[in-house]
């Protein structure tokens, strides 16, 4: 009864609350705009690196050997954020299969890809998946690394899943190798605490290597193998998972 | 370079305001994605390559693939409704 | 002049995702606002971080000296932020089918139960 008067009331005053609605949203985005004006007429380019970006530059290469300075920044430098980032990015995951396992609808056939598609994508899948691990793991010396090599290796995946979408696939490697990576990743930020110099996620357990080949920088690219692998079987369970054919796990 | 710069912006603001104006939903989400390509251009003149790669991969591919997939998902209960098979299993699963 | 295009160019991409993600009823094109939103603040961060005539921070050998390099750290925190917009328009999506299964729509407008 409570509800019924203010329903009718507001029914009635449609028309003016939605132009009411449009208003205020322009005048608080014009009141955000009107700060964001103020911050671009006081922007002016840096022309000298900050402190901590120069400490970064000058002793990055030689301290930790790694020739991206990006990479180091994020797997050493500032390791415990890339931590924080691969709990989200598991937290999100777990969330979307349990939801959409919850609604799955098993009785729908899905209109399988032509014949083009199901021969490219067999020929391209092995091709993707090689490039995206070249990525991971030459995340020292170009410009790549863990999470972009996992986002190709998912792309692959949505491939197939694209060319043969009636097939079941099964989500125990692809669990397995999720949780292994995981506790990997953790282990190797915990024997840093307990062996070496400067506390977790140190690099420098194993010995740093000549500067510019593959074996170099310690533990930056088995740091990185580890987050490709993870994030890699992560995005492809998710993509699995939303085109709605899961294998029961009662095997 | 600026100039290279200031066209490629131009170009982003244009499917900006495509992605938000347009009625149908699968061009805005088209667009949504081409947005995050061009801004992957800009990151590589802002001489930015490893966030190029990754705006590029993620922002752009991955977003849109996610989007896809969860418009099958609502098309696809939709057409199911007409048969009257899923209205069953929905309503027993908003009790229990 | 770069950083200041890419600013302001960021700062019209803010205030687009804001204004679609408000004014919107259908929750698509809400999603979609926040994922132009998030490439705006993405462009912001990295202007704030960019030096004229910078190169990429890649080392080429370890003793060069002369070159002026663009600053790294935004550039870190813009690849974590890139990745979590990811899982949460992954996220909002499962909302939105799930909220589709409950009610048969996709307007914002028909879901009544959080007003009072």
């Amino acid at each position: 009864m409570i509800r019924i008067i203010p329903t009718e009331f507001l029914k009635k005053l449609t028309g003016v609350e939605t132009m009411v609605k449009k208003a205020f949203t322009f005048l608080m985005l014009g009141g955000l705009g009107a700060i964001l004006l103020k911050f671009i007429l006081s922007f002016s380019e840096k022309t000298a690196l900050p402190e901590v970006a120069a400490h970064y530059i000058e002793k990055g290469p030689s301290e930790l050997g790694s020739a991206n300075i990006v990479t180091s920044v994020v797997v050493t430098y500032r390791g415990l954020d890339t931590l924080g980032e691969v709990t989200i990015l598991f937290a999100a995951a777990a969330v979307v299969g349990l939801l959409i396992h919850l609604n799955r609808n098993e009785n729908a056939v899905r209109r399988e890809g032509s014949e083009l598609l199901k021969t490219a994508s067999v020929l391209l899948f092995p091709l993707i998946l090689l490039f995206g691990a070249y990525v991971f793991i030459n995340g020292h010396l170009s410009p790549g690394g863990g999470f972009q090599g996992g986002a190709i290796i998912a792309s692959a995946v949505v491939l197939t899943v694209l060319a043969s979408p009636n097939r079941k696939i099964g989500h125990t490697v692809l669990s397995v190798i999720e949780s292994l990576s995981g506790l990997f990743y953790v282990g190797l930020g915990m024997a840093g605490a307990v062996l070496a110099v400067n506390g977790f996620l140190d690099n420098r357990i194993i010995p740093l290597g000549e500067f510019g080949s593959l074996f170099s920088a310690g533990l930056i690219p088995i740091i990185y193998t580890v987050i490709g692998l993870k994030v890699g079987s992560e995005l492809s369970s998710v993509v699995i998972t939303l085109n709605g054919e899961t294998v029961e796990e009662d095997d | 370079m600026e100039i290279l710069f200031l066209i490629i912006s131009v170009f982003t603001v244009i499917t900006a305001v495509t992605a938000v104006a347009v009625k149908d939903r699968v061009v805005s989400v088209l667009a949504g994605g081409a947005t995050g390509l061009f801004a992957s251009i800009l990151f590589v003149i802002m001489a930015a390559p490893d966030v190029a790669m990754t705006e590029a991969a993620i922002g752009s591919g991955l977003t849109t693939f996610i989007f896809f997939f969860a418009l099958r998902k609502i098309r696809r209960n939709d057409q199911d409704h007409s048969n009257g098979v899923s209205e069953e299993t929905h309503r027993s699963r908003d009790n229990g | 002049m770069i950083g200041t295009i890419a600013v302001s160019l960021g700062t019209a991409l803010v205030l687009l995702g804001l204004w679609s993600a408000l004014t919107n009823r259908d929750i698509i094109r809400m999603i979609v606002g926040f994922t132009i939103f998030d490439v705006g603040i993405h462009l912001i961060m990295i202007s704030i971080g960019y030096i004229a005539g910078g190169t990429a921070p890649i080392v080429s050998s370890l003793s060069e000296v002369g070159v002026s390099y663009v600053d790294p750290v935004p550039q870190a925190l813009v690849l974590t932020a890139i990745v979590i917009g990811l899982g949460i328009t992954a996220f909002m999506l499962t909302y939105a089918v799930n909220m589709y299964n409950r009610k048969g729509t996709l307007e914002i407008d028909k879901f009544e139960e959080l007003k009072w």
